[in-house]
């Protein structure tokens, strides 16, 4: 689908596209790297909210700064901007996170000019009242700083305009996420991870011109993946940084029908009531989306959402996708195992520090595992 | 309960009620923390509550409420000092937690499990409190513990302040130190006594107070006491701080600081160079380090890591304790930004007089350890002395290399030398 070829660029490439973007547009650009950037409030603005995944490749100058013990994510994101390839930013926006990134953000603030720059200390704990009135207080907060930073008023009328947008854009990924679950031949897995990545790079009204044409060309059987029996696989996790993953995964005969990824599902999920105030509904979302375990719903919240997204999603085995040094997924995940345990589901853990395994150990990892199921 | 049980009760709770009225004011620290765990380990039969909180947590409404606080991470670091840390963390991580994460959280959770370490294990939790101010770390621990124990989690969440401590985190705070009583009343099934909590107000700006004091005596020249007696010193000002106990155990100690500094007398014999730690202590070679940097006539004079449990009393006041203390647990330390670390080491640097900056990159504690070469860039450039990074772990004992560790303090302390002859 020559469509997807725009996507699959962007993904490979969001750097090229930020400068562009910048160039021919003129656009004012926001980098992030958290799944909990109030992006809504960012467009609201008139500025280009873009997330930042790191840079892969070999690490120097982020080495001054940081010990070998710290995630690659982390490592990546700071040797990107020292390098001068996160130039075309006009800021950057740090939510609390896990302690690595709130560390990233203290060497960010101190080590970078990008202009704007700000923290958006979210709450921890969402389970409470005192918590979503934080929530709701940082958010607020935020948008006052974006608009003395960059002199804009953000009206309420902006913000609907944002959610609006937003929930279209949401409701698209879900649905194309909701095609390849129901026929994993309809379109390659790959391909679903280009569309989700590229659409938190793109513009978001580019986006939403191209998504309802993308949704059509599936449905209609332009996409075709391979017609090999796939088994159906959950991909969990924080961030994937790795298409060749899908592809591989692929090749081993299974296909990733749904995740638990912060630059997967739970980008997308929760749509949002717009007919409240908008900072509220905006902090409503946070409140009850599937949690980042850096954040705490309840002691089960995780492993139950893990169960629940097996059956409805029939997924075949789960494979949990940890990034070497990233505290709060490795916490979590001797605890998500057990879930897997003791319901009978099969699972497998890939450990990545910044590289993939070489293609043919992958293939023969994922292939074990595919014997198995 | 067998004999040898009701023996071993009466016995601890005539020492628990000896210890409470402040009778033996001599009473060394290890007696102190005897009785405290034995009074701990038997909590079930005397009827009181258990409650494990971190080691940032508001312990004083605990204090208050009668309730025993228990400390994981002071367990870690028992763990470390016994050396019994890598047998632990391999346990951990045998249950599926990678070697990456904190080693007190795998020695804690491992030892959930088996009761082993060197007391047989904590005594079970009736709740759990959970202060993020110190990492995010503890989040997933205590959900693995309320998990594992099946028994209410509190988690006072402290908003991280990177440059400010801003009005809606304010608010925030103050909000859950309200929400923290009304649990410990619903767990306990009883009021606060607001006279009492004033009172353990009141103790704990003393102790804490006189805990400042106490470090405030290694300015002198010679320094009466090194980081690492700190680090020994510091076990009561975690874990009862609020307590009469530990303020008498303070004021005597710090008596006999004055005592030497009176007479001259300093820790390390030929103190020459004065050094200033950062990160939390390598527990399983404290005896050699200590003893490797008094080779080099230096001493520790101070550390960023004890001076957490006084270093935010500028917030406290001690007749608005409650108040007070939302601003003062979120302040700590680890929960601001790495300029305004960078900074307060700055300002030890001049109080202490030091020649030189050691500082502890602990794989285990990335709040603490991520930055810090910003830290050491600030420091160089403002203070222009050497500084030195030992690449290790506060438990886990696989992760140090004692000829490396051994090469670097020696070609760091030549640099000293040099510098100041």
């Amino acid at each position: 689908m020559k469509l997807l070829d725009e996507f699959h660029g962007i993904r490979d490439d969001p750097y090229t596209y930020g400068k562009k973007l910048k160039a021919e547009r003129n656009r004012k650009i926001i980098g992030y790297f958290c799944s909990y950037t109030p992006e809504e409030i960012i467009y609201a603005a008139g500025i280009h909210p873009m997330r930042l995944f790191g840079a892969q490749g070999e690490i120097t100058l982020a080495d001054t700064h940081f010990q070998a013990y710290c995630c690659s994510l982390v490592r990546g994101a700071l040797e990107g901007a020292l390098k001068g390839k996160l130039n075309f930013l006009d800021g950057t926006v740090f939510p609390h996170t896990c302690d690595s990134i709130q560390r990233l953000s203290d060497v960010w603030r101190l080590n970078t000019s990008f202009g704007f720059f700000a923290d958006v200390v979210l709450p921890v704990k969402l389970n409470s009242e005192s918590a979503r009135r934080y929530m709701t207080d940082v958010l607020s907060k935020f948008r006052n700083n974006l608009e003395k930073g960059f002199g804009r008023r953000i009206e309420d009328q902006h913000l609907r305009k944002a959610i609006d947008t937003y929930n279209h854009i949401r409701t698209y990924l879900e649905q194309i996420y909701s095609l390849h679950s129901e026929n994993p031949h309809i379109i390659s897995g790959s391909d679903v991870y280009a569309i989700v990545r590229a659409s938190m790079i793109m513009d978001r009204d580019d986006l939403l011109d191209k998504l309802p044409a993308v949704v059509e060309g599936i449905k209609r059987g332009d996409t075709d993946a391979d017609n090999g029996t796939k088994k159906r696989i959950l991909l969990v996790g924080g961030i994937c940084n790795h298409p060749d993953v899908y592809r591989i995964l692929e090749k081993s005969g299974g296909s990733v029908i749904w995740d638990d990824l912060c630059t997967g599902s739970r980008y997308f999920s929760g749509i949002i009531d717009n007919s409240g105030d908008p900072v509220e509904s905006l902090a409503n979302r946070y409140m009850e989306r599937p949690v980042c375990p850096a954040k705490h719903l309840s002691v089960k919240s995780r492993g139950e959402h893990l169960v629940n997204l097996v059956k409805e999603k029939e997924a075949d085995g789960v494979i949990f996708l940890l990034l070497k040094f990233c505290d709060p997924h490795a916490f979590d995940y001797p605890h998500m195992k057990e879930y897997c345990n003791r319901q009978g589901i099969p699972c497998m853990v890939l450990e990545i520090e910044d590289r993939l395994p070489t293609e043919g150990q992958l293939l023969t990892r994922f292939e074990t595992f595919m014997h198995m199921l | 309960m067998s004999r040898f049980m009701k023996d071993l009760l009466i016995y601890c709770l005539a020492k628990a009620k000896k210890a409470k009225l402040g009778l033996s004011k001599n009473k060394g620290m290890r007696d102190i923390m005897t009785v405290y765990y034995m009074e701990a380990k038997t909590a079930r039969l005397s009827r009181r509550k258990v409650a494990w909180i971190t080691s940032g947590g508001p312990v004083e409404p605990l204090i208050a409420m009668d309730i025993i606080p228990v400390y994981p991470e002071n367990h870690g670091a028992m763990i470390g000092a016994s050396k019994m840390g890598a047998e632990l963390c391999e346990k951990a991580e045998e249950m599926g937690y990678s070697r990456d994460l904190c080693s007190y959280a795998r020695s804690d959770i491992s030892c959930a499990t088996v009761n082993g370490g060197p007391i047989g294990g904590l005594p079970r939790p009736d709740m759990l409190v959970c202060c993020n101010n110190i990492c995010g770390t503890v989040l997933k621990w205590y959900e693995i513990q309320a998990r594992y124990f099946n028994v209410p989690l509190f988690i006072l969440d402290t908003p991280f302040c990177h440059t400010e401590y801003a009005e809606e985190m304010k608010r925030y705070v103050k909000r859950q130190i309200e929400e923290y009583l009304v649990f410990l009343e619903d767990v306990c099934g009883r009021k606060l006594n607001h006279a009492t909590m004033e009172k353990v107000g009141r103790l704990s700006v003393e102790g804490q107070q006189l805990w400042q004091a106490v470090l405030d005596t290694a300015a002198n020249r010679p320094s009466p006491m090194t980081a690492f007696d700190a680090f020994f010193h510091l076990a009561l000002i975690v874990t009862l701080r609020g307590t009469q106990i530990t303020v008498d155990y303070y004021r005597n100690l710090l008596k006999t600081l004055n005592d030497k500094v009176e007479k001259g007398i300093g820790a390390v014999p030929n103190e020459r160079y004065r050094l200033l730690w950062d990160n939390l202590p390598i527990w399983y070679r404290l005896r050699w380090l200590s003893k490797k940097f008094a080779e080099h006539d230096a001493c520790l004079v101070a550390d960023t890591y004890t001076t957490a449990w006084c270093g935010t009393l500028k917030y406290m006041d001690e007749n608005k304790f409650l108040d007070s203390m939302a601003e003062a647990y979120t302040r700590i330390y680890l929960n601001i930004g790495i300029d305004e670390m960078a900074k307060t080491v700055m300002d030890m640097i001049d109080k202490y007089h030091v020649d030189g900056f050691v500082m502890h990159s602990n794989r285990s504690c990335k709040p603490y350890s991520l930055g810090q070469y910003d830290i050491r860039r600030i420091v160089q450039e403002e203070k222009g002395i050497p500084c030195l990074v030992i690449e290790a772990d506060m438990t886990d004992e696989r992760n140090f290399s004692e000829s490396q560790v051994a090469t670097r303090i020696n070609a760091f302390m030549e640099m000293i030398k040099e510098r100041k002859g």
